[in-house]
């Protein structure tokens, strides 16, 4: 661990905020596509079979 | 020879963007944990700013895909509004978030940075202010595409918004500039050698530059593939409907 | 082109058209600012310039969904679109009428308001000609922000959101050229940016608002 002194605070949560909101975005898109790509598939099976 | 307008085929995008993410994607990481790690262990501090330099790897990052995550959305609007491919219009529409993202991180860190250097989290500087303004045209151009439901008529409107947005950005950007004199330091990165960061700096910036350049592109990739199968799910969901 | 300029404006007069509502809002605001800050004259007289400034932004922005909401909801913008005028012709008539019904009489109410807040006397004539100047530019692109909006139902907010970083610029010189005004100092400059703005926006802007508006109606 660095000697960060009294910048630590501002250091450290500058550190965990962004890690925080970029591991937020990539979640949060990793998700959807992977919903939307479940979806799709269903649908499409579906259409398939009835049309 | 193939040419790049034959990616404005959902499918072939699809396809393409499919082999291509999970190498992007893990240079992203690679380069994000190399570049942060490198900067925040094994780098000096600076002999004015102390150890709060260190923010400098996210900041000036995060700062430089804000602009650039504007920037694509402006050529891709450029690209629907002239060439009519929905892929363009889609991947637009997935830079925005992360564009709003990088630049939250930017004003984040920017704030942390300033509180012990300038005595302040928030002065009117011009960068800054030029950022918040940045960040409300992202907040209305999201707001936009999700407000209309035809999905060409949003394309077409955000497309319109991102071009007349461009230019009041611009506008206000130097309107600023004339407001107020500010105290954010100059360009930390310039081609000219001499005004650069020192190399101790330099070297883990740039790779964490790389990092946030590569998770950007990674980023909409995905997100477009998204929005192009939810864009085929709304309408095979209407056919179905119809028929 | 007259005809549905008058046509505007009649509608805008009638009882319920909203005319006199943008500056009984500006009078309110006017009235409220002195509340929110405290009672001391003399903070008054510094911030009374950004206030107005402020306060006639505002009253601009919250008459500005009736520009084409009432036409789109009649279908009459429908006709008014296949009509032989060009529709660029059309949204610069509706913003002319705005400003008309809107921007001049608030640019007429500003010093009887600026009384209230103690504004220096070397201040009235910038602001009025900073004012006289920078409504215009707010009609056109409040007109813009009415057009990308037209579709949407309750769309008011949303309009503001796109439409407030739009007005940046212009309430920047605006206010700055009143500012510098009030105190004494030389305010050509911001002014001459200011006016730069309002004959950009004039002469470029309704052809975005015609494209969407064809978009809209599409």
């Amino acid at each position: 661990m660095p000697e960060l002194g009294k910048y630590a605070v501002a250091v450290l949560s500058s550190y965990g905020i962004s890690v925080a909101l970029l591991t937020v975005l990539c979640a949060l898109s990793v998700m959807r596509a992977r919903r939307m790509r479940r979806d799709l598939a269903q649908i499409e099976g579906r259409v398939r079979r009835n049309g | 020879m193939a040419s790049l307008w034959e990616y404005a085929n959902p499918r072939k995008f699809i396809a393409t963007s499919d082999r291509v993410l999970p190498w992007v994607g893990t240079m992203a990481v690679f380069c994000l944990v190399v570049g942060l790690v490198w900067g925040f262990f094994f780098t000096p501090e600076d002999y004015r700013q102390g150890a709060s330099v260190k923010i400098i790897y996210l900041h000036v990052p995060a700062a430089l895909m804000a602009i650039n995550a504007w920037l694509m959305m402006l050529v891709a609007s450029l690209v629907w509004i002239v060439r009519r491919h929905h892929v363009s219009a889609l991947a637009a529409r997935a830079a925005a978030p992360v564009g709003a993202v990088m630049t939250i991180i930017a004003l984040a860190t920017g704030a942390l940075w300033g509180q012990p250097i300038w005595g302040t989290w928030w002065v009117w500087d011009p960068r800054l202010t030029s950022f918040l303004i940045l960040l409300l045209f992202y907040l209305g151009y999201i707001a936009l595409w999700a407000a209309i439901e035809n999905d060409d008529t949003a394309a077409d409107l955000t497309s319109v918004l991102c071009l007349v947005g461009s230019v009041f950005a611009l506008l206000s950007r130097y309107a600023v500039l004339f407001w107020n004199q500010g105290l954010h330091q100059g360009a930390s990165l310039s081609l000219d050698k001499k005004e650069n960061v020192d190399n101790v700096f330099y070297l883990p910036l740039l790779v964490c530059i790389a990092g946030f350049v590569l998770l950007f592109v990674a980023l909409v990739l995905l997100r477009t593939q998204t929005e192009i199968r939810a864009r085929r799910m709304r309408a095979l969901l209407a056919r179905e409907r119809m028929g | 082109m007259k005809a549905i300029l008058i046509r505007d404006l009649r509608l805008a007069m009638r009882a319920g058209g909203g005319f006199g509502l943008g500056l009984a809002f500006f009078l309110i605001v006017v009235v409220l600012v002195p509340f929110a800050v405290g009672p001391r004259a003399d903070l008054h007289s510094v911030i009374a310039s950004g206030i107005l400034w402020l306060g006639a932004l505002l009253a601009c922005l919250l008459s500005l969904d009736r520009i084409f909401a009432l036409d789109h909801e009649d279908g009459s913008l429908d006709l008014l679109a296949t009509a032989p005028l060009p529709l660029e012709a059309l949204v610069s008539l509706k913003a002319l009428a705005h400003w008309l019904t809107t921007g001049l009489p608030l640019v007429l109410a500003a010093p009887f308001l600026a009384v209230l807040l103690n504004l220096p006397v070397a201040g009235y004539a910038p602001l009025l000609i900073s004012l006289a100047l920078g409504t215009p530019a707010l009609s056109v692109i409040g007109t813009f922000g009415a057009a990308l909006t037209v579709g949407v139902k309750r769309g008011g907010l949303l309009m503001s959101l796109l439409v407030l970083p739009l007005y940046v610029p212009t309430l920047i010189f605006g206010a700055e050229a009143a500012r510098r005004g009030a105190e004494g100092l030389e305010y050509a400059p911001p002014l001459a940016m200011l006016a730069g703005i309002t004959c950009g926006t004039i002469a470029l802007l309704p052809f975005a608002s015609a494209a969407v508006v064809r978009v809209n109606l599409r």
